[in-house]
C-alpha cells in the first residue's frame, strides 16, 4: 500500500452532554480499503462513523477533543458542504426523500449547482449503475423512491450518495433491515465500489465483517480495542474480548 | 460564494423574525403606555382604578373605572360559573366516553363554535337570549350582565374544552390501566385518577377561558346594556372594561382625557391577559415535566 | 356494586347533558341565521351598495372590504409568521430565549381583540399617521393573526421527520438549501391550514378594525390602501346596534354572508389537513 492515509484520528474524545461515548480513540483509515468496525450496541460505533463527516455536530450538546484529519486536513478547518459530499453517508434504514427516484439522485447533485439538464441524467444513469439498481428502476425514474422494495430503497441510498462523487463512503449497518438476499446484494455493491472508494463498514453482523472487511476494528464501551487484518482479528485476536465477541459470548 | 451570501442573509432574516413575537409584544405595551400613562396626569391610579363615577365627557371629567372593572368582574363570575363545571364535563365526555365516531362530530361541533365571529354571536343573542331573559325574568329590558354572562360561558367552551380534553389525553394510559385492574368503574377511573393527574391542565384550561372571557368585546358589548353604573345584580344592565373601550374610542378625540383614559383601561386589560396567560403557561410546562 | 354501576350511570347522564349544552346551540345557531339569511340572499343584495341609510340596497362594499382586509392581513403575517416559524423549528435550541419566545406568543395570541384596535390606533393611524386606512387595519389584523400562523406553521415543519433532514445534510446540501427543498416542502399542507385558519379568524374580527379602518358607511369601494373602507363585520355591528329600523331581514342576511365566509375558509383548512394526512408519504 502506497503511503497516503485518508483519515488520521488522534486522542478523539466525544461527548454528548455528560455521555461519553468515544474514549481515546487513535487509528488511521487507508485508501480504497473497507474496514469493518464491529461491536455490541452502544459501544460507540456510530458515533465513530458520524464523526468522519461531522453529522454529530447537529447535536445541541456535542463536544469533542482530539483531532480528525482527512486528507492531512483537520476536518473542522474544512468546508462541512464539502467535505459531506466528499464523504457520503448510507443510513441504517433505506431514507429515500419524498421525492421520485430520479430526484433522489440528482438531489445532491442539484444542490451543489451548475449542472444541466443532459448532464444531470447522466450522472443519476451512472449512478444508479453503480449501484446496481439501474435496470430494475430505469423505466420508472419519475415514480415515488417510496415505491421501491426496502433492498430498492437502500440501493438507491447508495446510487445517491455516489451521484455526488465522494471519495470515501460510510455505512452504518447498512443491512440491518434487510433480508439475506438483499444483503447480498448490498455487499456485492460494497466489494466493486472498494476499487474506486474507501469504504468504512459499520456492522452488528460479525459475518458480514468477516465477509468484506480488509481491516477490522472492535470497539467496547467507547474503546477501539483492537484494530487489525480481518483474518488476523478472525483467527487470532490479540485481546480476549475480541475474541469473546466474536464467538458470540457477549453482544 | 454568491450562494453563501444569500443563504447567509436568509439566515438573519430567519432570525430576526423568530424575535418579531417579542417585539411585538413589547411594542404594543410600549405604546398603551405611551398613549395611556398621560391620564395620570389628570387622576392617581388609586382614584382611576377604584372611582365610582365614570363620565369622561362631563366638565371636569370623571374618570373613575370601579363600575367598569365591576362589570367586568360581575360577568366574567357569573360566565365562570357557568362555563367550568359544563365545560370540564363536555370535555371528560368528549376524551373518555364518547365513541370515536361521535367524538369526531363533537370536536367539529366545539371547533365550530370557535370560529363564528364574536360579532355574529352578539347579534344571537341580541335576537335570541336577550328576550328570553326579559321575558323569563319579567324584566324592562333583556340587555342585562346575565345575558352576557350566558353568551360569554358560550364563547369561553372552546378554549376550555379543547384545552382540558388534551390535558386529558395526556395523562399516561397506565394509570388508567392500573386503576382498572384494581377494580374500578370507568366513573371512578375517571374522578379519582384522570381528573387528579390531568388536574393542572385543566386548570389551564380554565384560567385561559377567563381570559377569553374577559377580553371578549364585540358580544358583550352588543347584549350587557352597557351602563356604567355598580351592578347590585346579575339581572342589571353592566358595562365591561372591554366594551367601554369598543364604544367610546370612536367619539374620543386623540390626545383627550377621554383618549388617555381609554388607553389606561387598554394598559388593565393588558396587564390581566399577560397575567392570566404567564400563569396558564407555567401550569401547562408543569404538566410536561 | 349496583350502587357504583348506578353512580356512574347518572354521572355519564350528566356529562352527556353538558356535551349536548355546548355543541346543540352552535347547530341552532347555524341554523337559524340560515334559515332567515337565505330569503334575503340575492345578486343585488351580494353586488349593490348599501342604499338609504343602510335599510336597502345591498353589501358589495363591505364584502370587498373585508377581502382587502384580509388579504392585506395576510401579506403582512404570512412572510414574518413562516420565518419565525422556521427560526423555532430549525434554529433556536432548548434555552431561555426561545422559552421567551413562546411565552411571547402566548401572550400574543390572549391580547384581547379590543386592545389591538388601540394598539393599531396608536401605532398606524396616529403615530405613523396612517390615518383611519385598510393599511392600518391590515398590519393590526395581521399582527393579530401572526400566533396562528406561528404556531401552525411549526407543528407542520416539526412534523416533517428529522431523518430527512439529516439525509439532505449528509449530501452536501447546506443547511438552508435543506429547508427549502425538503422541510418546506412537506410542510406546505401544515402551513396552508394555518395561514387560512389565520384568513378567518381576521374576516371575523370586529374589534381591531372599530378605530383602525372602519367605516360606518361608504356607499362606494375603496380608492387606495390609504381609504377608510366598510368591512362586514363592523357592518353587521352598525346595522343591528346603532341603525334603527333596519329590516331582519337585512341584518340576518349580513350575518350569513360573514359566517359562510368564515367557516367556508375554516372548511377549506379542514379538508387540505384531512387529505394530505391521508396522503403522507412517511
Amino acid at each position: 500500500m502506497v503511503n497516503t492515509t485518508k483519515f488520521k484520528i488522534n486522542n478523539l474524545n466525544i461527548w454528548f452532554g455528560a455521555i461519553h461515548p468515544l474514549k481515546e480513540v487513535n487509528m488511521q483509515i487507508f485508501p480504497n480499503e473497507i474496514l469493518s468496525i464491529i461491536g455490541p450496541s452502544n459501544s460507540g460505533k456510530t458515533t465513530f462513523l458520524r464523526m468522519l463527516n461531522r453529522l454529530n455536530e447537529l447535536q445541541d450538546n456535542f463536544k469533542m477533543t482530539g483531532f480528525v484529519e482527512y486528507d492531512k486536513k483537520d476536518i473542522r478547518n474544512i468546508d462541512v458542504e464539502f467535505l459531506r459530499r466528499k464523504v457520503g453517508t448510507v443510513f441504517a434504514l433505506p431514507l429515500p426523500l419524498p421525492l421520485s427516484i430520479f430526484e433522489n439522485v440528482a438531489y445532491g447533485v442539484r444542490m451543489y449547482g451548475g449542472r444541466n439538464k443532459k448532464e444531470l441524467e447522466l450522472i443519476v444513469e451512472e449512478a444508479l449503475k453503480k449501484a446496481y439498481i439501474w435496470e430494475e428502476v430505469k423505466d420508472r425514474l419519475q415514480e415515488s423512491a417510496f415505491k421501491l422494495s426496502g433492498g430498492q430503497q437502500q440501493r438507491l441510498c447508495i446510487a445517491r450518495t455516489l451521484a455526488v462523487e465522494p471519495d470515501v463512503i460510510l455505512f452504518d449497518e447498512p443491512c440491518s433491515g434487510l433480508d439475506p438476499i438483499s444483503t447480498a446484494k448490498v455487499e456485492e455493491a460494497m466489494l466493486k465500489l472498494k476499487q474506486n472508494y474507501t469504504i468504512v463498514l459499520v456492522t452488528n453482523n460479525v459475518k458480514q465483517a468477516a465477509r468484506v472487511g480488509d481491516r477490522t476494528a472492535f470497539f467496547l464501551s467507547g474503546e477501539l480495542i483492537e484494530l487489525d487484518k480481518t483474518d488476523k482479528i478472525f483467527t487470532a485476536p490479540a485481546d480476549v474480548r475480541t475474541d469473546g465477541y466474536i464467538r458470540g459470548k457477549f453482544g | 460564494m454568491f450562494r453563501k451570501a444569500k443563504e447567509f442573509i436568509i439566515e438573519k432574516l430567519i432570525q430576526v423574525c423568530g424575535l418579531a413575537s417579542i417585539f411585538f409584544v413589547v411594542v404594543i405595551f410600549l405604546f398603551l403606555l405611551k398613549e395611556g400613562l398621560a391620564v395620570f396626569k389628570i387622576v392617581t391610579p388609586l382614584n382611576f382604578l377604584f372611582g365610582k363615577s365614570w363620565y369622561p365627557i362631563s366638565d371636569p371629567a370623571q374618570l373613575g373605572i370601579l363600575p367598569l372593572i365591576c362589570g367586568s368582574l360581575l360577568v366574567t363570575l357569573g360566565a365562570a360559573i357557568i362555563s367550568i363545571p359544563i365545560g370540564v364535563a363536555c370535555a371528560i365526555y368528549i376524551a373518555e366516553i364518547a365513541p370515536s365516531k361521535t367524538k369526531e362530530v363533537l370536536k367539529a361541533g366545539v371547533e365550530l363554535l370557535a370560529a363564528i365571529p364574536s360579532v355574529v354571536l352578539g347579534f344571537i343573542g341580541m335576537v335570541t337570549l336577550v328576550p328570553w331573559v326579559k321575558n323569563i325574568f319579567h324584566l324592562p329590558t333583556g340587555l342585562t350582565a346575565l345575558s352576557g354572562s350566558i353568551m360569554l360561558a358560550f364563547m369561553a367552551m372552546p378554549t376550555i374544552v379543547s384545552i382540558a380534553e388534551d390535558a386529558l389525553y395526556s395523562v399516561p394510559k397506565s394509570y388508567k390501566e392500573g386503576a382498572f385492574a384494581l377494580g374500578a368503574t370507568h366513573w371512578q377511573t375517571i374522578h379519582r385518577v384522570m381528573l387528579p393527574a390531568a388536574s393542572s391542565g385543566i386548570l389551564a384550561a380554565v384560567m385561559l377561558g377567563i381570559g377569553r372571557v374577559i377580553g371578549e368585546t364585540m358580544a358583550v358589548m352588543m347584549i350587557t346594556g352597557n351602563a356604567a353604573v355598580i351592578p347590585h345584580s346579575l339581572l342589571q344592565p353592566v358595562r365591561t372594561l372591554t366594551a367601554t373601550i369598543a364604544a367610546e374610542m370612536g367619539e374620543a378625540v386623540v390626545g383627550s382625557e377621554h383618549y388617555f383614559a381609554l388607553f389606561a383601561i387598554g394598559i388593565v386589560l393588558f396587564i390581566i391577559s399577560f397575567a392570566i396567560n404567564v400563569t396558564a403557561d407555567l401550569f401547562l410546562h408543569r404538566e410536561n415535566r | 356494586m349496583r350502587n357504583t354501576k348506578r353512580t356512574q350511570k347518572i354521572a355519564f347522564f350528566f356529562l352527556f347533558l353538558a356535551t349536548l349544552l355546548v355543541v346543540v346551540p352552535v347547530g341552532m345557531i347555524v341554523v337559524i341565521i340560515v334559515q332567515k339569511g337565505i330569503p334575503a340572499i340575492n345578486w343585488q343584495f351580494l353586488t349593490d351598495v348599501p342604499r338609504q341609510g343602510m335599510r336597502s340596497g345591498g353589501i358589495f362594499p363591505a364584502i370587498i372590504g373585508t377581502l382587502y382586509l384580509v388579504g392585506g392581513a395576510i401579506i403582512f403575517a404570512l412572510p414574518i409568521g413562516l420565518l419565525a416559524a422556521i427560526y423555532l423549528s430549525e434554529y433556536s435550541k432548548e434555552n431561555f430565549l426561545s422559552r421567551i419566545i413562546k411565552l411571547a406568543i402566548v401572550n400574543l395570541a390572549g391580547v384581547p381583540s379590543v386592545v389591538y384596535g388601540l394598539f393599531g390606533l396608536a401605532l398606524f393611524v396616529v403615530f405613523c399617521k396612517f390615518g383611519a386606512s385598510i393599511l392600518a387595519g391590515s398590519l393590526t389584523l395581521g399582527i393579530m393573526i401572526l400566533p396562528i400562523i406561528i404556531t401552525t406553521s411549526r407543528e407542520a415543519l416539526e412534523s416533517v421527520p428529522y431523518s430527512f433532514r439529516e439525509v439532505s445534510l449528509s449530501l452536501g446540501a447546506s443547511k438552508w438549501q435543506t429547508i427549502r427543498h425538503i422541510v418546506l416542502p412537506n410542510a406546505i399542507p401544515g402551513i396552508l391550514t394555518g395561514t387560512i385558519l389565520g384568513l378567518g379568524r381576521a374576516a371575523g374580527e370586529t374589534a381591531p378594525i372599530l378605530f383602525t379602518v372602519a367605516a360606518f358607511y361608504l356607499p362606494r369601494l375603496p380608492k387606495s390602501i390609504f381609504d377608510q373602507a366598510m368591512a362586514l363585520p363592523y357592518h353587521l355591528y352598525v346595522i343591528s346596534t346603532q341603525v334603527p329600523n333596519v329590516d331582519e331581514k337585512i341584518r340576518y342576511g349580513t350575518a350569513l354572508v360573514l359566517l359562510t365566509l368564515v367557516l367556508f375558509m375554516n372548511l377549506v383548512a379542514i379538508i387540505i389537513r384531512y387529505k394530505f394526512r391521508k396522503k403522507k408519504k412517511w
